[in-house]
């Protein structure tokens, strides 16, 4: 009888619950609608301020406030001023998931601009999708952060303002077999990482198809500190280019360790090296012969990048803008473009205005939306001389 | 065979980093039976100290084999005295606690560490200098390398744990701290300041810690606040595999430890890594609950 009486319990304990969430999204709704009359229209920033790619949240970030700085001195968007509200995710997934629903429900963001990183922004998806708030990655590259991996399907609230990792594996493999002759390779993977895996995914498969040789695939975690043992293996199979797509932290280490050991020839990686800490890390000589695919170069001589970098050091000390920066500043831009199209805060009416978003003149390139919600744009290749990233070649999709 | 022994050697030198921090685990443990959750962050506190004063050193202009010692010493002393404070604030008071408090404790110091970290120094990674410039020995015919740093480290863990078992076993406050170790309340009875006993094994595990953070910021280039928790975890595994209190225990299951890992990722399973050094841990505790060197209950420092 007792417990009877307890499973009653938990049936309507449960259903009270259901209930009282049911009606807790429906208050958010209304919220949200009437986000319109309020003094600011609010942008929440879901970034890494802390952790392992703490980097590049910070350099979003500083992007994204340049932004807001020239949208609201010209007199804001739709005659109000655009706050933006920072959370940190920590670099971590399940955070980026906490600090998104916090943004939704207690700040009444009308959109997010979020995670630097492939797997913090896949933490906050879902939440954009359940919710139905507009979410602009600034540089996830990974193709799943807007198709659904295994269904297919668009995720229709989620955008980016970066290229996608197909595109930066392809970018490589190509100047690998085309520029650097290279008819081996080895790839050595963040297996933590979903954006990693993905640029090894395309690597792998444009260099094949170019008829390269992968002699072997390895791989490491983050926070490892020690790569000698894989370094060795690497050494002793002599590949043409070693191409690492990971973070700039281990990747540093990697350098360091592989150039000590004796190994000469060049590594290769994505925008996941861009930071000043690299440098820092590897030390100038372990980053000679190695070269990255960006999203932009400080160094392009085009008008709206020249623009971009001057204001950017103006406002932060003479700091030289990185990818990260320049990809948070067109997140911000991605945004209001699509606010003032729609002419509406509603997530619906921008949802669709930044579907059809086109022709848009930003930091890193003029974008145009594709049906996937990737953008179309340019990439640049980067070679490393003396730590520095000098300008190698710019390559059109 | 070349590849089997750069992978040995290899091996050796991330074992011997493992083991320069367990040893301080071990020795804490050994006397007072806890779990020091904190003592990879002092780990990361010592090796940004090291940082700090290897920058200031090295700009004043001594060379740099003066930098290295001066850096050592200040890193040791700061983070012996960090230490002590440690365990006045946040251990004593649960001296006569459950032991479960004081391991909950000793984990709320290690993200209080953390985070204080990263509140002052910003959570980014930062170079550390290699303060003595690397050299690369060649061995049989170049397709063998050491280099000094791996040599260094695996020098100062030798060194290190002797000192440590001269201290425990051979001199008076050895003496005190065994005696603590056996029965806290009857070397009271003895007139063994207990208290002062525990502070100078703290003392002495966070100076350890802090030579570990310096030598691993050296061979590693770069420190982050939260660079403690990974290297903190496997010295733990490897105080366990070498039997928790024993110190020479402590330098065998470091180097057993770092060494089956790099094999295991010589031979090409890298993501299987972690997997098989755990499941090699978990093999030896059901053959050997208390390590491989954990026989000996009397003598647990």
């Amino acid at each position: 009888m007792k417990k009877i009486g307890a499973i009653i319990l938990t049936t309507v304990l449960t259903a009270a619950l259901v209930a009282g969430c049911g009606n807790n999204t429906d208050n958010n709704k209304a919220a949200n609608g009437g986000n319109s009359t309020a003094e600011t229209i609010k942008i929440g920033m879901d970034v890494e301020l802390s952790g392992g790619q703490a980097s590049f949240g910070d350099s979003a970030l500083k992007g994204a406030k340049l932004a807001v700085k020239e949208i609201n001195d010209a007199g804001g968007v739709l005659g109000k001023q655009i706050e933006l509200i920072e959370a940190d995710n920590a670099s971590k997934s399940e955070e980026a998931t906490r600090a998104a629903q916090k943004l939704i429900t207690t700040n009444k963001v009308v959109a997010i601009i979020g995670s630097t990183t492939s797997t913090n922004t896949l933490g906050i998806v879902p939440v954009a999708e359940e919710k139905g708030i507009p979410l602009v990655s600034s540089s996830a590259t990974n193709p799943k952060v807007t198709v659904d991996e295994r269904t297919g399907k668009l995720n229709e609230w989620v955008f980016r303002a970066s290229f996608i990792d197909p595109f930066q594996g392809q970018v490589m493999a190509n100047y690998a077999t085309d520029t650097l002759k290279a008819k081996t390779a080895v790839i050595y993977t963040d297996t933590s990482s979903d954006y990693s895996k993905g640029l090894q995914t395309f690597f792998k498969e444009t260099f094949l198809k170019n008829g390269g040789t992968i002699l072997s695939e390895e791989s490491y975690q983050q926070k490892d500190s020690d790569f000698k043992a894989v370094l060795t293996r690497i050494k002793e199979s002599n590949p043409d280019v070693i191409y690492l797509p990971g973070y700039y932290e281990e990747v540093g280490k990697i350098l360091k360790q592989a150039r000590e050991m004796g190994i000469t020839v060049p590594f290769m990686g994505g925008d996941g090296w861009d930071s000043p800490q690299l440098a820092e890390i590897a030390g100038a000589d372990a980053l000679n012969n190695t070269f990255m695919s960006n999203h932009y170069s400080p160094e392009d001589s085009a008008p709206e990048v020249k623009s971009f970098v001057d204001a950017f050091k103006a406002a932060n000390g003479d700091l030289v803008p990185d990818g990260m920066a320049a990809l948070g500043y067109d997140a911000v831009k991605l945004v209001v473009d699509g606010i003032t199209r729609a002419d509406s805060t509603d997530p619906t009416k921008l949802r669709d205005a930044l579907a059809a978003t086109k022709d848009l003149q930003l930091a890193t390139g003029k974008i145009t939306m594709n049906e996937t919600h990737d953008p179309v744009k340019a990439a640049v290749v980067l070679k490393f001389v003396d730590g520095k990233q000098a300008f190698e070649a710019k390559v059109n999709p | 065979m070349e590849y089997f022994i750069q992978q040995l050697i290899n091996g050796i030198s991330v074992g011997s980093i493992y083991a320069l921090i367990a040893l301080g685990y071990t020795m804490v443990y050994g006397i007072i039976k806890l779990i020091n959750f904190a003592h990879g962050d002092v780990f990361m506190v010592g090796s940004f100290i090291g940082l700090f004063s290897a920058k200031y050193f090295a700009s004043v202009g001594f060379p740099p084999v003066i930098v290295l010692i001066l850096s050592l010493v200040i890193s040791m002393t700061v983070s012996a005295l960090l230490g002590i404070t440690i365990e006045r604030l946040a251990y004593k008071p649960l001296r006569r606690a459950s032991r479960i408090a004081v391991l909950i404790t000793a984990i709320g110091v290690s993200f209080l560490l953390e985070y204080t970290g990263v509140y002052l120094l910003g959570p980014q990674a930062k170079g550390f200098p290699e303060i003595i410039n690397k050299h690369q020995f060649q061995l049989f015919g170049s397709s063998v390398q050491v280099d000094s740093n791996q040599m260094m480290t695996l020098g100062t863990t030798v060194v290190l744990m002797i000192i440590l078992q001269y201290i425990v076993h051979r001199t008076k406050i050895g003496k005190a701290m065994r005696a603590v170790s056996f029965d806290m309340e009857a070397a009271q009875l003895m007139g063994i300041n207990v208290d002062r006993t525990i502070s100078a094994t703290f003392a002495i595990g966070s100076a350890l810690a802090a030579a570990a953070g310096v030598i691993f910021g050296m061979t590693y280039n770069a420190v982050d606040p939260m660079m403690g928790v990974l290297p903190g975890l496997k010295a733990f595994v490897a105080a366990v595999l070498g039997g928790i209190g024993s110190i020479p225990g402590a330098l065998v299951g470091g180097l057993l430890l770092g060494t089956v890992e790099t094999e295991i990722s010589s031979l090409g399973y890298s993501s299987w890594r972690d997997g098989v050094a755990f499941a090699i841990l978990i093999l030896i505790l059901i053959f050997k609950p208390s390590g491989l060197f954990g026989k000996n209950v009397r003598e647990k420092v």
